[in-house]
């Protein structure tokens, strides 16, 4: 790829200095480069005692990694992040929208906007949910935003995670981190604060709690255990809150509430902020084979009595199929014409789009509608005809489990590498928080970069790393 | 409190403690192979013996070597007492009770599971095992460093100091009691040098030397020595102390959450035995006897622990 063609977020196209990056310049100018390389070592070592960690799978001992911590802040001006969070809000205030519908009455099917199958035959669909309403209304307590930029006012929407979006400890402790190792940077720049997110997290569950619990609500992070691989998160959150980690082994059903197992023997619970998939939630009601969750909790949360968040079902939301529905999901609820763009998406399960995409697999991105982790997807400018050829297979065996996309040119931000400043590929998750009170979104959020020089994958899986993000005070 | 993060808490102080113990055991055996002259491997089979270990040891040994013993002791996978073993545990439960420790104890924690993990990641050469067991010692004292220095004295500093003494005093039950014979009045044949070299292990092994003689001057007594760490209430590593504690900790738990258990009575009914008698009772009672009960008493007592506060279920 032509570097000159990639818009970078401190030098644009044409090597001139971005006004959000001058006083960071300024710095950085002024820095010996061989103390920045300690630095940077510095906040590894940092990151390796504080226990910041991801557990790789798929190995017979659950090694511990580190994600990948670079030094070099992403910075967006204030302006620009005033669009870009008006566009989130009214984007997460659609898809909460969408999900009431979807479990009540289908207007949106009913209107003609939907293919009914696209709701009725997807796997992310909970009939479970039909006619139930969450506590405060709300669905997607948690949100996170994926977003990627292609130009100084072009921003797209790679993906919505309205399930149990991660990443927003990397968040914290890269600003945490940032904070110790160059306060002299906080104090050129006015940089808007992250460190509120677990007290305003607690406020915004707290406030989603069923209607009948008093005004000081008992909240509890449900985790897998420590063997999942964000157990640093679980344990960090439910820390930074001040609220119980739960296992599904420490609940049960008490008294028609869901309690857990205290020194002190059992005690409600009214917020459940779950980090397990629907899947493992309820064994009665989901998953049989599930020993992680909590059997007929799902009859306590149609009965009222607790707050899931999120709550089960809003998978249908985020999924990929769905996802080239959102503009018309955002016009259809609001009324008004999406202020963030979607990335034009080929649905392959329809014969037009699927003849387009397998003529132009070298061109496109192909994703699996229900992949995560960058795993399963072909990157065809990237891929060798090997790989295009074998992919080509899997996609005309199953055309209705992909998507595909044009490959975007992203944006890139400079990392700091032995021989100083060299761009990288990013994108942007912002943490967007909803309850009856209001959406919150924490300024900024977790940018991940690909490390690898002209790689387009930044997740941590596949060998990504994050930044410190950086909002402006304009 | 969740009835796991008890648990949690409660075991990873005494994985800690039982590192700590074990390397005291090694640096001691160590000493002893260094001063005598005859057959020095067959006190690590006595080493090995006071620090629970010599059984599992057998099954994956033919002989006794100091090195294997070592080996055994400080870092075998296979060994769940060993302190690399022991370690890896305390972390372990540190990182299912991390909402409930402070960030200075848990950084305390996963720095000395670091430490370790790489100082123990090969053989340690007889050259190194001084630095070695010096990092250990380090290591597990900043982790209680912190706790004193940074835990809330509430329910969480209870469960770990629960922990820590009910392993201390099972630790100093069971040296004790493989060396009692040497202690027994009948061979008080004062000062032959084999019964020196034997008290001052006992001593070493708990790191009483210096207690002992500001207490009880230079000249070591069997009977002395097994007043000191039987029922002396101001040795941190005696057996009287640490069943105090237990004690202290169950009543402040009480005293917390208004309700009492049977651990209670049984920890007080411990607590007794110490009161009750002095040593020449319990040398008439018979030593060997006494250590025997007080081993059963701390079993029974941990699992009346783990029913009260509702570890499991």
């Amino acid at each position: 790829m032509n570097e000159s063609q990639t818009f970078d977020e401190m030098w644009g196209r044409e090597q001139v200095l971005r006004p959000p990056y001058e006083r960071f310049h300024e710095w950085f100018e002024g820095e010996d480069i061989a103390r920045l390389r300690a630095k940077q070592r510095e906040a590894e070592e940092v990151f390796r005692l504080t226990g910041i960690t991801f557990n790789v799978y798929g190995r017979a001992e659950a090694e511990e990694r580190l994600i990948p911590f670079d030094i070099i802040p992403r910075i967006i001006s204030g302006r620009e992040w005033q669009k870009l969070s008006r566009g989130i809000e009214q984007r997460v205030q659609a898809i909460n929208a969408f999900l009431y519908d979807i479990y009540h009455r289908q207007e949106i099917v009913k209107a003609g906007r939907i293919p009914q199958e696209m709701v009725s035959r997807n796997d992310a669909f909970l009939p479970q949910m039909i006619g139930v309403k969450p506590p405060g209304g709300v669905y997607t307590h948690i949100v996170g935003i994926d977003l990627v930029r292609t130009d100084d006012n072009e921003f797209y929407v790679l993906e919505d995670n309205a399930r149990t979006p991660s990443g927003v400890s990397y968040m914290l402790e890269n600003r945490e981190t940032m904070l110790q190792m160059f306060p002299e940077l906080f104090s050129r720049n006015r940089v808007q604060p992250v460190q509120t997110y677990p007290l305003d997290l607690r406020r915004s569950l707290a406030a989603c709690a069923p209607a009948d619990v008093d005004e000081k609500p008992t909240i509890a992070v449900l985790t897998p255990g420590i063997y999942n691989s964000a157990y640093f998160e679980h344990a960090f959150l439910a820390d930074q809150m001040g609220v119980e980690l739960v296992e599904g082994q420490d609940l049960r059903i008490v008294g028609g509430k869901v309690a857990m197992r205290t020194t002190e023997g059992y005690r409600p619970i009214d917020v459940l902020y779950r980090r397990v998939d629907d899947d493992f939630l309820d064994p009665l009601n989901f998953n049989p084979e599930s020993a992680l969750g909590i059997p007929g909790i799902m009859d306590v949360y149609r009965a009222g009595r607790i707050t899931i968040a999120n709550a089960p079902g809003t998978g249908i939301a985020d999924d990929k199929a769905i996802y080239s529905y959102m503009p018309d999901i955002v016009e259809f609820y609001t009324g008004e014409k999406a202020i963030l763009e979607n990335v034009p998406t080929w649905r392959c399960s329809e014969p037009e789009a699927l003849a387009y995409v397998l003529d132009n697999l070298h061109d496109l991105v192909v994703k699996e509608v229900h992949g995560s982790g960058g795993y399963g997807m072909l990157i065809g400018p990237t891929s060798t005809r090997k790989e295009i050829a074998a992919f080509r297979d899997k996609l005309k065996a199953r055309p209705g489990n992909y998507i595909a996309q044009p490959t975007l040119s992203l944006s890139t931000v400079p990392i700091f590498t032995q021989k100083g400043l060299a761009p990288r590929h990013v994108d942007l998750r912002p943490f967007v928080l909803v309850s009856p009170a209001g959406i919150k979104i924490t300024p900024g959020g977790l940018t991940r970069v690909a490390l690898k020089k002209g790689s387009l994958v930044v997740n941590s899986s596949q060998g990504g790393g994050t930044k410190d993000t950086w909002v402006l005070e304009d | 409190m969740l009835g796991k993060t008890a648990n949690g808490l409660f075991w990873m102080y005494r994985y800690i403690e039982r590192a700590e113990n074990i390397s005291r055991l090694v640096e001691t055996g160590q000493r002893i192979a260094l001063t005598r002259l005859d057959s020095p491997d067959d006190e690590w089979v006595s080493v090995m013996k006071t620090a629970g270990v010599a059984k599992a040891y057998k099954r994956h040994h033919e002989t006794v070597t100091k090195e294997a013993a070592i080996d055994w002791m400080l870092r075998a996978k296979e060994n769940p007492s060993s302190v690399l073993s022991a370690i890896s545990s305390a972390r372990q439960n540190a990182r299912v009770v991390r909402t409930a420790l402070t960030h200075d104890v848990w950084e305390a924690m996963n720095g000395c599971y670091m430490a370790l993990k790489d100082a123990l990641s090969r053989r340690v050469n007889e050259r190194d095992l001084p630095a070695v067991i010096d990092l250990i010692k380090e290591r597990t004292a900043l982790v209680r460093g912190t706790t004193q220095g940074t835990l809330l004295r509430n329910d969480i500093f209870n469960f770990a100091r629960i922990g820590t003494f009910l392993e201390r005093a099972d630790n100093i039950a069971r040296i004790l009691d493989v060396k009692y014979y040497v202690l027994l009045p009948s061979v008080y044949s004062v000062g032959s040098s084999i019964d020196n070299v034997q008290w001052e292990t006992i001593l070493r092994a708990v790191s009483a030397r210096g207690g002992y003689r500001m207490v009880h001057g230079s000249q070591a007594s069997p009977r002395d020595i097994a007043q000191f760490l039987v029922l002396d209430r101001k040795m941190p590593r005696s057996l009287e102390f640490s069943v105090t504690k237990i004690r202290d900790n169950l009543e402040y738990l009480a005293l917390d959450y208004g309700d009492r258990h049977r651990s209670h009575e049984l920890a007080e009914a411990l607590k007794q035995r110490f009161t009750a008698h002095d040593i020449d009772a319990i040398f008439d009672y018979g030593l060997h006897e006494f250590l025997q009960d007080v081993l059963g008493s701390l079993n029974e007592l941990g699992q009346q622990i783990e029913k009260d506060y509702r570890f499991y279920e």
